[in-house]
């Protein structure tokens, strides 16, 4: 394999390489925000893998006109997907933070290890 | 076309989410708590009695299909309920709704009033969620429904007095988003090689595709994230703290089913769309599953066994109950899924009924470490006295549910060739464990002085009828655990593809 | 009353009685212990009233619920658990009135707890007679460990609930850890546990794994307390002395030697572990127990304990005449239950009553014990010549079918341990009742009589039962006859 043939799937390296940095944010960091934040960009990692499985070359968006016959469509099915998963992390993402809140009201700090001495 | 309104039975599985689920807002709206809880009540009685209803048509050989929106698979969603499915449902169902049933004292006691609605709320899209992962026959949907439980389950931990709730509630929202986002890039590598997302349909097209690199990774990817939701050692650390510190009504509810339906998805996963496609899976699958179970076992029997505080006791004693069914599926014959699904069941009215009881206990007793509890059998007779029969059930002494499954489970592990005694050593060992954490629990209600000066009274009657109509089901599918076992092992020929 | 109807019924009656107790403890003590006696009296009217159609061959069965295919709740009734319901239920009315007497007289506290647990024990012992397989027989065993737990622990000092943990631990770990493994062992290689004439594991089980199962089967039952699994025996007597009598003397420790007997007699089948060489090591383990045993026996001081180590030896013997394997010595090994029964509850009678009145446990202060309470030390010396084996009294004739047995098999082993055991037995049991009778009093000892007449009343009894036994036993062999009927010929 070349190093063409290796960029070649260049989308796909960008995914890895987005996973591996929010994936590392959530373990590394000890505060409860910047974790949150790290899950946020590992799953962002995730929706561009599905959206870029998606994308047929040459292909348009899947609306049927009349008229114009043998178009190429991207599939759309993920595209859907997605915006539901988006939704999912978004839901996520405002509990966590809304429990941070509520962890700093209860504890006066957003520090793992502090929070953790606390207790 | 003449819709017969009478004959609901081909729609109970799309019902069974529906019903809560469109509860779950309705109740925002009734503001006097006391009719919340009725309401809510009401919403998880009537989805135990469409599962009932499910179980006992899938137990005469019925199996169901529903083609959401009249759309037909694989392009439309469709849900499907089998007997592994129908028993899981049971288990998830009727743990709502006990717990539900109890509820009311241990809520009033821990939740303010005017915040009683959304708790509710909460709790019927939790039990929504599960349920519809039970149903799906749609691998994105079980992710959707998988984060609807969760999101719903971190508000209901939450929810409690306690602040140490919220760090563990944060620790399981990170742990169980990451399990459910390895999940999702499993489904999204399988969608990629097969263009589906129907099970069934996964699984005929699986065998065509050519490079099977991608699918193995996918395969690991969602073995992965479903043993994080599942909670299977090592990857255990978010669940004894969320269920120590979370309302103990909750706890009730969680630790019943929670992660089961988690173990449901990754054995269906495995048994339906990989066991056949994938060369050797059965040998990986086992190879991957089987140490972890083992392990899970004997370090969570042994933590459990120095455990001073009696919920995370129980939890962790739960990290190994999870092993007993993981090793059970890793036998990957229809001996050991038979015990797997058992256990699933019977270890759902042990540990449900236990922590009813704590529940009960926690009315009068606000220090739950076991170092507080001494005596209280004097003054919570019927409370203790259930918590022995459903700690006997956990151990697996005979007369109990409990000793079913694990007859199963040692029986399945004897067919194992050379590793068979070396098996069978561990489940008796763990079994032993067990009795000697439960042996403290009742030593220290029934043999140990008082610590609490002022004598409380019993349990409310409310939780204590249902904590005994737990306790008396653990000797009921104890002596006669047909309906169940009829269950788990058409349960099993279904998984390995022997259904008639 | 038909006979399937009467198994139940003798499981239910000390459950009933059991509840009743409860009940009526909250009313008065008289009535409480008025719904023991009745409970004890009908439990033996049923159990007794089982006995002719056993002699006629019948054989009562009664199937509760199917838990797995192959695995049931079943009761079957057959000669040897006739025997040892018969002798259960016999003695728990003597027990009843016995402890009556020892209850009040020692002011215990508790004591509706005390009768009520002794109620569920008779109720798991009835089921453990009766159990018509091996899982039934699993769970009256479990249910008759936890139901003592609490009798056990009566005193609830930190002492006894010490002791008390011992007993539990090694009667649940060996059960759970040992028995259970053996009993799915054996549903699984045989597809099911029920109790058959002849065995059923022959030809599904061979070579090493028989005598692992036997292993598996013998130390998972620790109530048959083969060494090393004993210790739970010593550590129960911190026990009420009712509860050392009847449980540990008679109904607790039977079930043990009981469940090994039948075990090897119905399940292993004697002609198929005669053929095994490997299931050999078991005569060795029970010879091993009654020396050793024997010997721990010569150097205790305590009372209580001498007989619990007494008891330890006299099991073996049991477990050592079923492990003989040729007919008379099965015969034996049934009729020496009977007859040690009856000695060694009137041992602890004694022991009991000696307690009450003079409040000594200690061998050294027995001294001229005979000439206070000459009935108790009279019915303390007809169990300890019992315990030797001198006529007329029941040991001689259990004795004698072992000694019998062992000849027939040519067993020079067997031969020698119960000669030798005699000469221990005799020497520690007859010091004491020398002592008992002839030595001087130590001066400054308190001044004391008989014990309560109730107590007197019941070791009378059973002193007059081992007496009886010598010489009217016909039924007893008659009944037990049946056991090997293929085997006679």
């Amino acid at each position: 394999m070349n190093l063409l043939e290796l960029l070649g799937y260049f989308n796909y390296w960008v995914f890895a390489i987005v996973l591996s940095v929010g994936l590392y944010t959530v373990i590394a960091k000890v505060n409860l925000v910047k974790k949150l934040i790290g899950l946020s960009i590992f799953q962002s990692a995730v929706f561009l893998m599905y959206i870029t499985m998606d994308k047929v070359e040459g292909g348009t968006a899947p609306i049927i006109q009349k008229g114009v016959e043998n178009q190429v469509f991207s599939n759309p099915l993920p595209q859907v997907l997605i915006l539901t998963a988006i939704v999912v992390g978004v839901s996520t993402l405002a509990l966590g933070l809304a429990i941070v809140v509520r962890i700093y009201e209860a504890y006066g700090t957003i520090e793992e290890d502090e929070i953790l001495d606390a207790d | 076309m003449q819709i017969d309104v009478m004959d609901l039975t081909p729609h109970l599985p799309a019902l069974q989410v529906i019903v809560p689920m469109l509860c779950a807002p309705l109740i925002l709206l009734l503001k006097p708590r006391g009719l919340a809880w009725a309401g809510a009540t009401a919403a998880a009685l009537l989805s135990f009695a469409i599962a009932l209803n499910m179980a006992l048509a899938v137990n005469t050989g019925a199996y169901f299909n529903y083609d959401m929106g009249g759309w037909e698979a694989p392009y439309g969603i469709e849900l499907s309920v089998g007997a592994f499915g129908a028993l899981v449902l049971l288990i998830v169902t009727g743990a709502g709704a006990a717990a539900m049933l109890a509820a009311r004292p241990s809520v009033d006691s821990q939740i303010e009033a005017e915040r009683q609605p959304l708790f509710y709320s909460a709790w019927l899209l939790a039990l929504a969620g599960l349920a519809g992962i039970v149903v799906s026959a749609d691998a994105f949907n079980i992710f959707v429904f998988m984060e609807i439980s969760s999101l719903a389950s971190y508000v209901l931990i939450a929810g409690g007095p306690d602040r140490r709730a919220l760090p563990a509630v944060f620790k399981y929202l990170i742990m169980g988003t990451i399990g459910a986002t390895f999940y999702l890039i499993g489904i999204g590598l399988v969608y990629m090689m097969t263009g589906t997302l129907n099970l069934a349909d996964m699984e005929a097209r699986i065998g065509d595709v050519t490079d099977i690199n991608p699918i193995l990774v996918a395969a690991g990817f969602i073995t992965i994230g479903l043993a994080l939701k599942a909670a299977v050692f090592p990857l255990h650390v978010w669940l004894p703290n969320a269920y120590t510190h979370s309302p103990h009504i909750v706890t009730v509810f969680l630790a019943a089913c929670a992660t089961k339906v988690a173990i449901y998805v990754l054995v269906r996963f495995d048994f339906f769309v990989f066991q056949d496609n994938l060369e050797n899976h059965d040998l990986q699958f086992s190879l991957f599953l089987m140490p972890l179970a083992l392990l899970g076992i004997l370090m969570a029997s042994a933590v459990a066994m120095f455990e001073g505080h009696i919920k995370r006791l129980l939890a962790m004693s739960s990290v190994a109950q999870i092993g007993y069914i993981i090793l059970g599926a890793s036998f990957v014959s229809e001996a050991g899924l038979t015990a797997s699904a058992a256990h699933m069941f019977n270890h759902a009215l042990a540990k449900g009924g236990l922590f009813l009881a704590i529940a009960g206990l926690a009315c009068h007793y606000r220090d739950l470490r076991l170092e507080q509890l001494g005596g209280a059998a004097r003054s919570m007779p019927w409370t203790a006295a259930a918590m022995v029969i459903c700690g006997f059930s956990l151990v697996g002494i005979p007369g109990t549910a409990g000793f079913i499954s694990k007859w199963l489970l040692i029986d399945a592990a004897m067919d194992e060739g050379r590793f068979a005694w070396l098996l069978v050593a561990i489940i008796i060992a763990s079994s032993l464990m067990a009795l000697a954490y439960v042996w403290r629990i009742i030593e220290t209600l029934y043999f140990k002085p008082p610590v609490v000066a002022e004598a409380p009274a019993e349990a409310p009657l409310q939780l204590l009828l249902v904590t005994w109509l737990v306790a008396l089901a653990n000797i009921g599918f104890g002596l006669f655990p047909q309906f169940p076992l009829a269950l788990s092992s058409a349960a099993a020929q279904l998984l390995l593809g022997r259904a008639s | 009353m038909s006979a399937d109807n009467a198994i139940l019924l003798a499981i239910c009656v000390p459950l009933a009685t059991a509840l009743g107790i409860q009940l009526a403890g909250r009313v008065s003590d008289n009535l409480r212990e008025a719904v023991t006696l009745t409970g004890a009296a009908s439990l033996a009217w049923v159990v007794w009233g089982m006995l002719p159609s056993l002699f006629e061959g019948a054989r009562p069965a009664l199937t509760v619920s199917e838990l797995l295919p192959g695995v049931s709740i079943a009761f079957e009734v057959e000669p040897l658990g006739m025997l040892f319901a018969a002798l259960a239920s016999g003695l728990w009315i003597v027990n009843s009135v016995y402890s009556i007497g020892y209850m009040r007289g020692n002011r215990e506290k508790k004591q509706t707890r005390f009768y009520t647990c002794f109620a569920l024990a008779l109720g798991a012992t009835m089921g453990i007679a009766f159990a018509g397989n091996l899982v039934t027989l699993f769970l009256c065993y479990e249910l008759l460990t936890l139901s003592t737990y609490p009798l056990v622990s009566h005193k609830g000092d930190e002492a006894t609930v010490r002791s008390a943990r011992v007993y539990l631990g090694i009667l649940l770990c060996t059960s759970i850890g040992l028995l259970l493994p053996a009993i799915i062992w054996t549903y699984h290689v045989t597809g099911n546990g029920d109790f058959t004439v002849g065995g059923i594991l022959a030809g599904k089980i061979a070579g090493a794994d028989v005598g692992l199962l036997l292993a598996l089967f013998v130390f998972g039952i620790g109530k048959a307390a083969v060494m090393p699994v004993h210790r739970w025996l010593p550590a129960a007597m911190v026990a009420p002395t009712p509860v050392s009598a009847l449980l540990h003397a008679v109904a607790v420790v039977k079930a043990g030697v009981f469940s090994v007997t039948k075990i090897i007699v119905y399940i292993f089948g004697v002609d198929f572990l005669f053929a095994t060489p490997s299931a050999g090591w078991l005569l060795y383990a029970a010879a091993f127990t009654i020396i050793a045993a024997s010997l721990v026996a010569l150097r205790q001081q305590n009372l209580k304990r001498l007989l619990a180590y007494s008891t330890v030896a006299q099991l073996s013997y049991v477990v050592m005449a079923a492990a003989v394997l040729k007919p008379l010595a099965e015969i034996g090994a049934a009729i020496h239950m009977v007859a040690h029964a009856f000695g060694k509850i009137t041992l602890f009678f004694a022991a009991g009553a000696i307690y009450t009145a003079a409040r000594k446990t200690e061998l050294h202060q027995l001294r001229g014990i005979g000439r206070r309470m000459p009935w108790t030390t009279a019915a303390f010396t007809i169990g300890g010549l019992s315990m030797i084996g001198v006529p007329p009294t029941g040991g001689f004739v259990s004795k004698w079918y072992i000694l019998a047995g062992a000849f027939q098999a040519d067993n020079l082993l067997a031969i020698f341990t119960i000669i030798a055991s005699t000469v221990l037995n005799a020497a520690y049991f007859l010091p004491i009742i020398f002592m008992a009778w002839f030595a001087d009093e130590q001066p400054g000892g308190k001044e004391h009589g008989e014990a309560p007449p109730l107590m007197v009343l019941a070791l009378a009894c059973t002193a007059l039962l081992t007496l009886g036994f010598f010489f009217f036993n016909g039924p007893v062999i008659e009944l037990e006859k049946q056991l090997v009927q293929g085997m006679l010929q």
